[in-house]
């Protein structure tokens, strides 16, 4: 495993802006005081005409974004997921996803693994947040060679996009090969007796947890799901068809992120017992970011312990 | 306040400084650019200006402060530890899993704490209720809070201070530290929100500009502040960000960056020296 390249998937949003802004010139990049950490920077040292640094001022940038959209220009917004997404949460709702703008907001630092900063910066709210404005396409990649596809994908498809990338470095598991398509999940490994679905920082933990589960004779289906809106239903569905047990993994809050699509989508089509790995009902805390992630379970090894006893129930 | 007095600051502003770096040292993270910056107003306020007590710090009565730029919470831990609400040893455990020294401030676990911070813009709100509380309430208490240069760029804080004028809350002091730099530069580079002084007047506040690294225009602008009746007063404090460590000044990377062992031993070399001097005074 020492030959593993970890890349956090900010990395890719830069890189793929970059390639991007290369290839069409009406891409243009707003950020608030952040454009090092969420990786923008690197559009901007390649297109310094195009890159508008707005200052910390998050709820001016997405109306900002919104008016440039209407000239025809595809504005890329980005700040940490904690004030691009909630924040500027009524900005978003009323001039973006109302007048289905094509803004592409790209949101770094999602979820618990932002570690020391703390409860004030974890932002496990915005895949609600944003799940609950109608028309709103939510990209959350797993690792640096699916968020650098995404930046493509999202710039292709008309419409407010919303993608959450994350902070840490993570193992890079997808080949330059990997073809990206909204609206699609990824069966990583088949199995029939649960079905793990998991997205973002998530899904490599869920990969680790299907391996180890398999050494243990346990058969277990590994999914990937970039897309949590709209959902890859049909691929839900099957999961649920073969395996009859779904656990879902999130660094996200257990209410209305992934967990809860799935729920829904299962119990109106095809009801089956679904357990949620995710951020409980609670605000994090500071701590380095891989000790807050097993502080909440956010773990192959607590995925492990789950899915086994799921299985003996 | 006599020149005794004043060295009495300036040696406690070392400690502070110290208790910075030992803070972000430990956590190998955590923002000492402008908490350096802060220090001597953090100082100053909480052994001169406030009226708070360690062992009451919750107490009605008591004056606030609320940290707007909540990123600089380990200058305000410092000021806090050596003020007595909670050992000073403790700053060696900021940001670590167990420890109530959250990475931005947390009213809930940190003695002395009065609000939660850390998103930029949203303090400086929080103190103008606090202040409309305590006048409504006929509670003497007053209420300061410090914002960053690059937070005002956020348009809750003109908000604020819109509100704080109307309700003439003369018993608020709204506080900028003005050490030039953001994350992504200076603050004239990323979005200027100059002039300060002139917009923050234009609001309806009572504006003072000084020195921020100096005690005597610190005492006579807060004194100035508490004798202004009928609306809220507004300080600029010009300062240096990473000031005390020389290698930190006026680097835009000290933002958000920890010092590594080296560094680490040469900034707390530079204050030791500092203060020795100070001491032999
Ligand atoms: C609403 C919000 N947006 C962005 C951030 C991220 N952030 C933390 S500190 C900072 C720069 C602050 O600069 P300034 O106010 O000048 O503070 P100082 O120089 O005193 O450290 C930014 C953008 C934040 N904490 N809150
Ligand atoms: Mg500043």
């Amino acid at each position: 495993m020492a030959d593993i390249i970890r890349k956090a998937t900010r990395e890719g949003y830069g890189r793929g802006l970059k390639e991007l802004g290369a290839e069409f010139d009406n891409v243009v990049v707003l950020d608030a005081d952040l454009a090092g950490s969420t990786k923008t920077g690197v559009f901007k040292k390649a297109f310094p005409d195009r890159h508008f640094n707005c200052g910390i001022a998050e709820a001016n940038m997405m109306c900002v974004a919104a008016g440039l959209a209407t000239t025809g220009l595809v504005a890329f917004a980005s700040s940490f997921a904690m004030f691009a997404a909630e924040r500027a949460f009524e900005q978003v709702r009323n001039s973006i996803g109302y007048p289905r703008l094509n803004v592409k907001i790209c949101a770094s630092h999602g979820g618990m693994s932002v570690g020391e900063d703390g409860a004030s910066h974890q932002c496990c709210e915005d895949i609600a947040l944003m799940r609950s404005i109608p028309g709103m396409t939510i990209l959350s990649p797993a690792d640096e060679v699916e968020a650098r596809k995404a930046v493509r994908a999202a710039y292709l498809q008309p419409g407010p996009v919303y993608m959450r990338l994350g902070r840490l470095a993570v193992p890079v598991f997808h080949s330059e090969d990997y073809e990206f398509v909204i609206g699609k999940g990824e069966i990583l490994q088949d199995g029939a007796q649960v079905a793990i679905i998991a997205t973002g920082l998530m899904v490599y933990e869920a990969m680790k947890a299907g391996e180890a589960l398999r050494e243990q004779g346990v058969d277990a289906m590994v999914i990937n799901m970039p897309t949590i809106k709209p959902l890859d239903e049909e691929l839900v569905l099957h999961a649920a068809k073969k395996s009859g047990k779904i656990v879902t993994c999130e660094e996200h809050s257990t209410i209305g992120g992934l967990g809860e699509a799935v729920c829904s989508t299962l119990s109106e089509r095809y009801p089956t017992r679904v357990r949620r790995i995710g951020v409980p009902d609670q605000f994090g805390h500071s701590a380095p970011a891989w000790e807050v992630l097993a502080d909440f379970g956010l773990c192959a090894e607590n995925i492990v312990k789950v899915c086994k006893e799921f299985i003996a129930e | 306040m006599t020149p005794q007095e004043k060295r009495q600051l300036e040696i406690m502003a070392c400690k502070v400084r110290m208790g910075i770096l030992t803070g972000t040292y430990s956590a190998k993270c955590g923002h000492p650019g402008g908490s350096l910056s802060a220090a001597d107003i953090f100082t100053y306020l909480y052994f001169r200006e406030l009226n708070v007590d360690p062992a009451a710090p919750k107490d009605p009565a008591r004056d606030r402060f609320v940290l707007s730029k909540g990123h600089t919470a380990p200058g305000l831990y410092a000021a806090l530890a050596n003020r007595g609400f909670f050992p000073v040893e403790d700053l060696t455990t900021l940001r670590k899993d167990g420890s109530y020294l959250q990475g931005h401030p947390n009213m809930d676990s940190v003695p002395g704490v009065d609000m939660s911070t850390g998103s930029l813009g949203q303090g400086v709100s929080c103190a103008c209720g606090m202040a409309l509380g305590l006048k409504h309430q006929g509670i003497p208490a007053r209420v300061y809070t410090l914002l960053g240069d690059g937070e005002i760029q956020e348009g809750q804080v003109w908000e604020a201070c819109m509100f704080a004028a109307h309700y003439k809350l003369d018993n608020l002091v709204i506080m900028v530290d003005n050490n030039g730099l953001q994350i992504d530069g200076w603050i004239q580079d990323v979005m200027s929100p100059y002039p300060i002084g002139e917009k923050l007047a234009a609001f309806g506040l009572a504006v003072q500009e000084i020195d921020g690294h100096d005690f005597d225009q610190i005492e006579a602008a807060l004194n100035t502040a508490r004798a202004t009746k009928g609306k809220p007063s507004a300080i600029v404090l010009k300062t240096v960000k990473g000031k005390g460590v020389s290698y930190m000044e006026d680097v835009a990377d000290w933002h958000g960056k920890a010092p590594n062992e080296a560094e680490y031993r040469q900034g707390m070399e530079e204050l030791e020296a500092a203060l020795r001097e100070l001491e032999a005074q």
